[in-house]
């Protein structure tokens, strides 16, 4: 049975849990991480319910001191590495193949051990909340607060063991991927002709690999000084703090770019197509995208502006980030400029894309704001930053990975999220979002500090501060609204055909959802848009031969295995170092099995 | 290429409901600078600095704000898709893209220049006739010397005006902050660093300030005030908190005394007593501070019996434990301290 875009009859498969578990396909890869990641999401957006609950009145005793400390930490903790990051690798995953052309990534089976890596290492940190307490340090964990003199629970040891391990699943699936962008395009696919998303993902992975050593050392520092005696940020026996916040931040300023750069691949697909029009400035958006990782890694003392740095370090810092500024709003005025004489069409995806621009641009130019240290010696640590981070990573971040989920789930799943119940929810989460961090500008103004569990009542915060409350509430309507519409969507029949938004990008050139082999003959390529460049030149697509053999990599078990050993490496350190041993035996056994296991 | 009427409209309504709500913004942000601990009421040249290039950072980024928000506004209203309208398939435009670079460099240069001269003179030295104070940041408190006076306080800073003020910072335990927004930014109190502030407050009157640098349970409460004072004021208060604890009278006191000098002296001072403890803060003029707990209470018996009754209950995290005092040696102590002014 041929159908009338000529791809191969499908192959029905019957999926277990066991299909799940052994997996090595880059769609269900993809699929996981984006179910765990939306999952950690929740969990955070609860966290963070909890707090703006108690902050909405002065002296509220919804939470104590200490569990507000580790509530406040989790949230920063489970949005960035539990919930931004996964979901980002979850489109990347999925796409990444489709749009080059290619069939899986470069390394199959080490995607899925980055996922195993990731669950492991993300329910050990989020376990911390049943064993002894959450870390209450702050997503930083500032030394020396974070020394066991000052935070002697295990707290602080889960997050550092918790991030070791997550770090390892990114900085595998990093390397995988960008082999995968350099050795597995499809003919014609030059590097100027990839799509923006997986460029901005290509420089992702760019900065993960080499910020991730950094507070990988850090972390391991921590851990020593923590459980061994060293004393690398023990300021009384020669050690010194600020030494934590230069290699924590030189990691964790590449990672803010880590978070919002798949997010403005994403825009950058979906403002095109709803348009009706090219990209503008295709080139400009590519190299504003490498200036800004490479960027990103000069800048990192912008965190610490108020500690002490000296007059040179401080102007120097200044400059450097001032002029990140630059190539950013280059972006802003590319998309601006795909809108301009576009035909827009107006559905749910493309409400989120267009908002984006809005509230990233907030975000950004608050960001600027605080650039100048003497402006950020009033505003650091108030919730004026709050309000920065919250417009660029939720405004940003968020947003775009939204407007990803309502474009591509006709293709994920071959159903089109409703587009009724996408309005509701589009407006309820930009108007919530809005009167939920908008006002935490004027609460900075006003002097409030953050990382607080409460304030008093003669200063002037309560009003914004109920504001906000509300805000956040009709935020989480807005999330509830979209759970719906993905819950009864999934219910109903898949209708979409292949290109149901006449897209120019390549995953559009194969059915919805893809076949396992993803393409039935691997497309040929001459245009940055060659969905586009083919409909304009009449060039029909390429009928696959009646007899095929497409060789797709078998599934294994030693991915899930090597991911529950590394758990147990990490639980055992944190418990008893008998579960280590076990865990590292059974790394060993799985590598060595993976390492002979067939693979045809 | 002319844009038409309805494009130049639909852009001049975009612009009206953009500045409206830019408009109402504003009228809330600057709201914001009559509230008590506001970063927008500058009384310090330290401040006035700031808050100059603040006002400038500020109105270019509404500017820009402005100017984005219209703009991606009216094109996603005149640009919706229409009967008979076809898009047009630009790639780019290199003179606008090379016009949209240069411009973001000339505004960032124009900020980061002043910028650089404010930091400058922040990151100076103080003037060499500035008075000296050492604020030492500990959980949850802070702790205010001026060595060539000779005073030791608590939570309570108190400056002459019109004279220039070098406040060496350090830290006990963790990284704190010290942050009075009307009078100065902050700068972090790190362990093991000689990190300092300075500034000439130019009006009298009482300041707010808050620990600005999350250092655990009741970093909420680790707050203090600022008190600047006339020349003579000022004076007459060095003078009275550089004597010695004024002698217990009456027996209620008397008894007081004796607790505040034996159990008290493990972690305090009360100069002029045997209890020289260098743990918590200093009490020989306890009852001359407005607050208790840094900034938590208002000083008066009610509070302060409240607090000796149960510390961390008042306080979490409290490192001052709970004692166990009894109704009547709380009333004891309280009667002797409230008379240490």
């Amino acid at each position: 049975m041929a159908t009338a875009t000529g791809t191969l009859p499908q192959v029905q498969e019957e999926t277990t849990i066991w299909t799940w578990l052994t997996t090595v396909d880059h769609k269900k890869i993809g699929t996981m991480y984006g179910i765990s990641g939306f999952a950690f999401f929740l969990l955070a957006g609860l966290e963070a319910l909890i707090i703006r609950t108690q902050l909405a009145v002065p002296n509220g005793a919804v939470v104590d001191a200490d569990r507000y400390n580790q509530l406040f930490t989790m949230h920063a903790l489970t949005m960035i590495f539990l919930g931004i990051m996964p979901l980002g690798a979850a489109f990347f995953n999925y796409f990444l193949p489709l749009m080059i052309g290619a069939r899986d990534v470069a390394f199959p089976r080490l995607n899925a051990l980055s996922y195993w890596v990731f669950l492991g290492g993300a329910l050990l940190l989020t376990s911390s909340f049943i064993f002894g307490g959450a870390p209450d340090g702050g997503w930083f964990a500032y030394a020396p607060l974070s020394d066991e003199e000052f935070s002697p629970g295990a707290g602080l040891d889960f997050y550092a063991i918790g991030l070791l391990i997550l770090g390892t699943s990114s900085l595998m699936a990093s390397l995988n991927f960008a082999v995968t962008v350099f050795n597995m395009r499809a003919p014609g696919m030059s590097m100027m002709r990839l799509p923006v998303f997986i460029w901005m993902m290509l420089v992702v992975n760019f900065l993960l690999i080499l910020s991730l050593p950094v507070i990988t050392v850090a972390l391991v520092q921590l851990v020593f000084d923590r459980n061994f005696t060293t004393n690398f940020f023990t300021p009384a026996e020669g050690g010194d703090p600020i030494l934590w916040q230069h290699l924590f931040w030189v990691f964790a300023h590449p990672e803010v770019y880590v978070l919002i750069l798949p997010s403005m691949g994403i825009v950058s697909e979906v403002l095109p197509v709803f348009s009706r029009k090219p990209l503008f400035g295709y080139a400009a958006i590519v190299f504003a995208g490498v200036a800004i990782g490479v960027l990103g890694f000069a800048v990192w003392s912008h965190h610490m502006f108020t500690t002490g740095l000296g007059t040179v370090p401080q102007i120097v810092f200044t400059a450097s980030t001032m002029a990140i500024a630059v190539p950013t709003g280059i972006k802003i005025f590319n998309w601006m400029g795909t809108l301009y004489g576009g035909s827009i069409h107006f559905n749910t995806a493309m409400y989120f894309a267009v908002s984006f621009i809005a509230l990233f641009t907030i975000g950004g130019i608050s960001g600027v704001m605080h650039a100048s240290p003497p402006v950020d010696s009033q505003q650091q640590d108030t919730y004026f930053i709050v309000a920065h981070i919250h417009y660029v990573l939720f405004g940003g971040a968020i947003v775009g990975i939204f407007s990803g989920l309502y474009y591509w789930f006709p293709k994920m799943t071959g159903r089109f999220l409703d587009e009724r119940l996408g309005k509701i929810h589009f407006w309820l989460m930009f108007i919530g979002m809005n009167i939920t961090f908008f006002p935490m500008h004027f609460l900075g103004l006003s002097g409030m500090p953050r990382r607080i569990y409460t304030y008093d009542a003669d200063l002037g915060w309560e009003t914004w501060n109920m504001v906000a409350t509300i805000g956040s509430y009709m935020l989480a309507l807005g999330i509830i609204v979209f759970l719906v519409n993905f819950f009864w969507t999934m219910r109903k029949e898949p209708t979409a055909t292949d290109n149901p938004w006449d897209a120019p990008t390549l995953e559009w050139a194969t059915s919805s959802p893809p076949p396992e082999h993803d393409f039935d003959v691997i497309p040929e390529v001459r245009d940055r848009d060659p969905l586009w460049y083919d409909r304009d030149h009449g060039i029909e697509k390429v009928e696959p031969p009646s007899e095929m053999h497409i060789h797709l990599p078998p599934p294994s078990y030693f991915p899930l295995l090597i991911g529950l050993g590394v758990l147990l490496l990490g639980v055992g350190v944190l418990s008893h170092l008998a579960l280590t041993a076990l865990g590292v035996v059974i790394v060993i056994y799985s590598i060595w099995g993976w390492a002979l296991e067939p693979t045809e | 290429m002319r844009p038409s009427p309805r494009a130049i409209s639909l852009t001049v309504l975009s612009l009206a409901i953009v500045l409206i709500t830019t408009w109402l913004i504003w009228i809330a942000w600057d709201a914001t600078a009559s509230d008590p601990m506001t970063t927008l009421a500058p009384l310090s040249d330290n401040a006035d600095a700031v808050q100059g290039l603040y006002n400038f950072v500020t109105i270019l980024a509404g500017i820009v704000m402005v100017g984005v928000l219209t703009l991606t506004l009216a094109f996603a209203v005149i640009f919706r898709e229409r009967a008979g309208h076809e898009p047009q398939q630009i790639h780019g435009n290199s003179r606008l893209e090379v016009l949209w670079t240069l411009i973001p460099v000339a505004i960032v240069i124009a900020i980061a220049l002043p910028s650089f001269s404010v930091i400058i003179d922040t990151t100076g030295d103080a003037p060499d006739d500035a008075l000296e104070v050492v604020a030492t940041g500990n959980q949850w408190w802070f702790e205010f010397e001026y060595p060539g006076l000779d005073v030791t306080t608590a939570n309570e800073l108190h400056l002459p005006v019109d004279r220039a003020v070098n406040v060496e910072l350090r830290s006990e335990d963790v990284i704190h902050s010290f942050w009075v927004p009307q009078l100065s930014g902050k700068v972090d109190m790190v362990p093991g660093h000689e990190n300092r502030l300075w500034f000439t407050p130019h009006e009298t009157g009482m300041f707010l300030g808050q620990c600005a640098e999350f250092c655990g349970t009741s970093h909420a409460n680790m707050r203090f005030r600022v008190f600047v004072h006339a020349p003579e004021d000022f004076d007459a208060w060095v003078a009275s908190q550089a004597a010695d604890a004024e002698p217990a009278q009456g027996d209620l006191a008397l008894a007081g005394e004796k607790i505040a000098t034996t159990l008290c002296a493990a972690c305090h001072t009360i100069r002029g007593t045997n209890a020289v403890g260098q743990i918590g803060p200093d009490l020989t003029h306890i009852a001359s501070r407005t607050t208790l707990a840094s900034g938590m209470f208002e000083n008066n018996s009610e509070n302060m019996a409240a607090w000796l009754a149960n510390p961390p209950g008042e306080k979490p995290g409290s490192i001052m434990p709970n004692l166990n005092l009894n109704a009547e040696q709380i009333e004891q102590l309280v009667a002797y301290l409230q008379d240490l002014k």
